[in-house]
This record gives C-alpha cells, structure tokens and sequence, in this order.
C-alpha cells in the first residue's frame, strides 16, 4: 500500500502530494496520513472527484485516510 | 451541522452573509468600498499601535480581532484547536510582510479587490487579474515541490498567544489609553461603533474557520485541480456585496481615478501596471504561504503559531509601507511602490526556487 505522510505541511502541499501519488500510481490504492481535520477534507473531496472511494480512520493525532480507486470517474 | 448542510452549500452561505455585512459595514461607518479588508484594517491597526505615523490610517479595527476571537471560539467548539507550529516562521514572517506591502501598493487585500468591483470600481478587475497569474506562479512552484516545511504539536501555551494578544488589543481599543493612536480623519477616522465591528468580526471569524474561507485558494483550487469549493465562497461574496451595494446605492461603474475626489472617497488608485504586479506579488505569497490575508488570521485564531507570525509579519509589512513610503494612496502609488513590489516578487522567486523537497 502506497503511504503518504502530509502531516504538518501547509495547505495545499497535502492535495498535491496525493495529487501525484494518484498519477504516480493509477488504480492502486492509497494511505493518506493526516493531523488536521482541513487537510482530511481537502484530500477526500480530490479523491471523491477522481473516483475514489474514501475511508477514513481515526489515528492518534490524526486521520489516516484511505483511497481505494472504483473506477468511476 | 455538517449532515444538515452540504460543506458546499454552507460555504455559499457564509460568502453570501461575509458579502451583505462587508457592504453594510459602509453603511454602518467604514469608508467607501472598504467595508472589510484584511490588509487595510491590520495596516490601520499598526497605526494605532505606533507602528507607522501616518495619521490618516491609525484605528485599531475590531473587525480583526473579531476575526482571530470567532476563530478560537469556532476551532475550540468544533475540536479544531490545536497548538502548531515550526514551518519555516521566520520565512513566513517576511512572505507576511511582502504579501501586506503588495496589497498596499494596490490598497487592497484579496477580499477587498472583489470587494471593490462589488461597488463598480473597475480597478478591482486589475488586481483579480493579478492575483490570478501570481497564483498560477505559486502553484508552478508548488508542482515542482516547494515546501516550506512540516508544523509539529507545540505547547499548548503557544496556540493561545494570538488570541491572548488580541483580547489585549480588543482591551486598549476600548479603554483607549493614551499611547493608542487615533486618526482624526481620514480613512482610519471612518468606522462603525466598536460593539458592530466586533460582532461582525466575530461572526465572519466563525464562519470563515468553519468553512475554511480562502481568498487565494479559491483561485488556486479551481486552477490546480479544477475544485470550486474555495472559489464558490468567493464567489458568493462577490455577488452577494454587490447585491447589497446595489440595494444601498453604492456601486458606481468605473475605473476610480487617481488624484480625484472619487478617489479619495473610495481610496483608490489606477495605475493598471502597479496593481497587476502588486497583487501578483499578494498572490503569489499567499500561494507560498497557504492562504490569504484573511486565513492567515483565521489560522492564527486555531492555534497555528506559523500564521500568527505571518500576522505579526503583516503588522510589520504595514510599517515598512508607510514608514518607507511604499504605500500607495488616493494621490497614487507611493514613491517607493515600484521597488517594494519587485524587492518582494524576487524574494518570493527565490524562496520558490529554493526551498524545494529533495525528493522528485
């Protein structure tokens, strides 16, 4: 499982980064590792837009978030 | 409320009341088309701190702390606040300070140039254009890995500062003692009663943090990503103050003009040139940075001690403009506009350029 740490970094470093894992790695599935509920939501609502599906755990001091690729786009 | 409302739906609302307010803070006693404005206000409140002695704009505007207090109440009642910090301050510092003395050059923030063409001053469309491409230069930056580097958990004592700070401030513009400066005429001499400002400021600083209102990322996110959710906060406002300027009697279509009465009204100034880059500078930083003026204090409100730095470079961005006549005014651009807008694009190139991730 691709993981991507965007703990810390300012808006909008995390949507980027997963923005590139998405092109980088095409219907693989994701884990994004978050500390702020504003990162969490910038990144579902991309990954919500180019099909992905959206599970998010609570972490200690975070969210980790995964992305599961579904095919709709 | 999250379930109750669509996010999208409730950041459209937000823009919409941010949009009436903005417009009835003229009615209410802020100057023409300057019914909110993040720079302008932290600018006037340097003023009245002594930061600069430029006595037409000293005024501590409670819109601002209304801002940091709704913020810290709003992030507190929802979980949000969290003491942070550790991103490059010193860095954040300056990008704050250039990113204030752009908009001074222009004599608006990202608010108020939407803000400005909501009352028909055509000049608002000039500086839209500017932060447009000085967004679309930080996010060229950002694809190639810019970063200013990760916040971490700070003491919670740390988190508190800026709120602590402006309820000291909120303190002295009440008391008012005497080392508090107050323009007794002039833009700074325009304004609502404080209980209005503070409640208003209040108001948008719940609803800002809430819908994490961004006046560049709205541009940045329908650019990057094709993602209107920032955009249509923008938006929102945008129609809904000029809805409201309307109903009120207050747009005028034009390009306000330099040296006139007009513009010493609705301060302003044309000079097509210095607002496109000044507010390409404005946005170029607040890509940099990772918001506008108006996130950056809403941030500083949450906790996040690297925006509260930005703030206080702001504070300081606002001295060095009237100190060294880098400001513009109704006359026109100052005399040292030209060289703080360049000085402050090139700083930002290099920091582009420079503080890159290792990695591809």
């Amino acid at each position: 499982m691709i993981e991507i740490d965007v703990r810390g970094l300012s808006c909008p470093i995390p949507v980027v980064k997963a923005k590139k894992a998405f092109e980088d790695h095409p219907n693989e599935p994701i884990a994004v590792l978050t500390e702020s509920a504003v990162s969490k939501e910038n990144v579902s609502r991309l990954a919500d837009s180019r099909g992905y599906s959206v599970k998010v755990e609570n972490v200690k001091d975070g969210f980790r978030l995964l992305l599961t690729p579904t095919g709709r786009k | 409320m999250r379930k109750l409302l669509k996010p999208k739906i409730l950041i459209i609302l937000a823009g919409i009341v941010f949009g009436v307010l903005a417009a009835y803070l003229v009615k209410w006693g802020n100057p023409s088309n300057m019914g909110f404005c993040t720079a302008c206000f932290l600018r006037d409140i340097a003023g009245a701190l002594g930061l600069h002695g430029a006595k037409a704009v000293q005024y501590i505007r409670p819109e601002i702390l209304g801002l940091v207090l709704g913020a810290f109440v709003a992030a507190f009642a929802f979980r949000e606040f969290r003491s942070r910090g550790g991103s490059s301050p010193l860095l954040r510092f300056l990008l704050g300070a250039f990113m204030m003395m752009g908009a001074l050059v222009f004599l608006g923030c990202t608010v108020r140039a939407p803000l400005r063409l909501a009352g028909g001053d055509l000049n608002g469309i000039t500086a839209i254009g500017g932060i447009i491409v000085g967004v679309i230069a930080g996010i060229f930056f950002l694809r190639k890995g810019f970063n200013l580097g990760r916040a971490t958990k700070m003491h919670a004592a740390a988190g508190w500062i800026m709120p602590v700070l402006m309820i000291g401030i909120l303190l002295l513009a009440i008391f008012i003692p005497s080392f508090i400066l107050r323009s007794e005429s002039g833009p700074a001499s325009l304004h609502p009663a404080l209980w209005i400002s503070i409640i208003v400021g209040l108001v948008v600083g719940v609803l800002a943090q809430r819908t994490r209102m961004c006046f560049a990322g709205g541009w940045r996110d329908l650019i990057m990503v094709r993602d209107t959710y920032l955009f249509s906060g923008i938006a929102a406002f945008f129609i809904a103050a000029l809805i409201t300027n309307y109903a009120l009697g207050y747009v005028h279509w034009g390009f306000i003009q330099a040296g006139t009465p007009e513009a010493a009204q609705y301060i302003a100034q044309d000079n097509h040139l210095w607002n496109f880059f000044s507010m390409g500078l404005v946005g170029l930083a607040a890509t940099l940075l990772g918001g506008c003026p108006l996130r950056q204090t809403i941030l500083s409100g949450e906790g996040d001690t690297d925006a509260g730095v930005t703030v206080l470079g702001m504070l300081v961005g606002a001295a060095f403009a009237h100190n060294f006549l880098t400001a513009s005014s109704s006359k026109g651009i100052g005399a040292n506009s030209e060289i703080a807008v360049i000085l402050g694009l090139v700083f930002c190139l290099i920091l582009g350029f420079m503080m890159r991730e290792k990695t591809a």
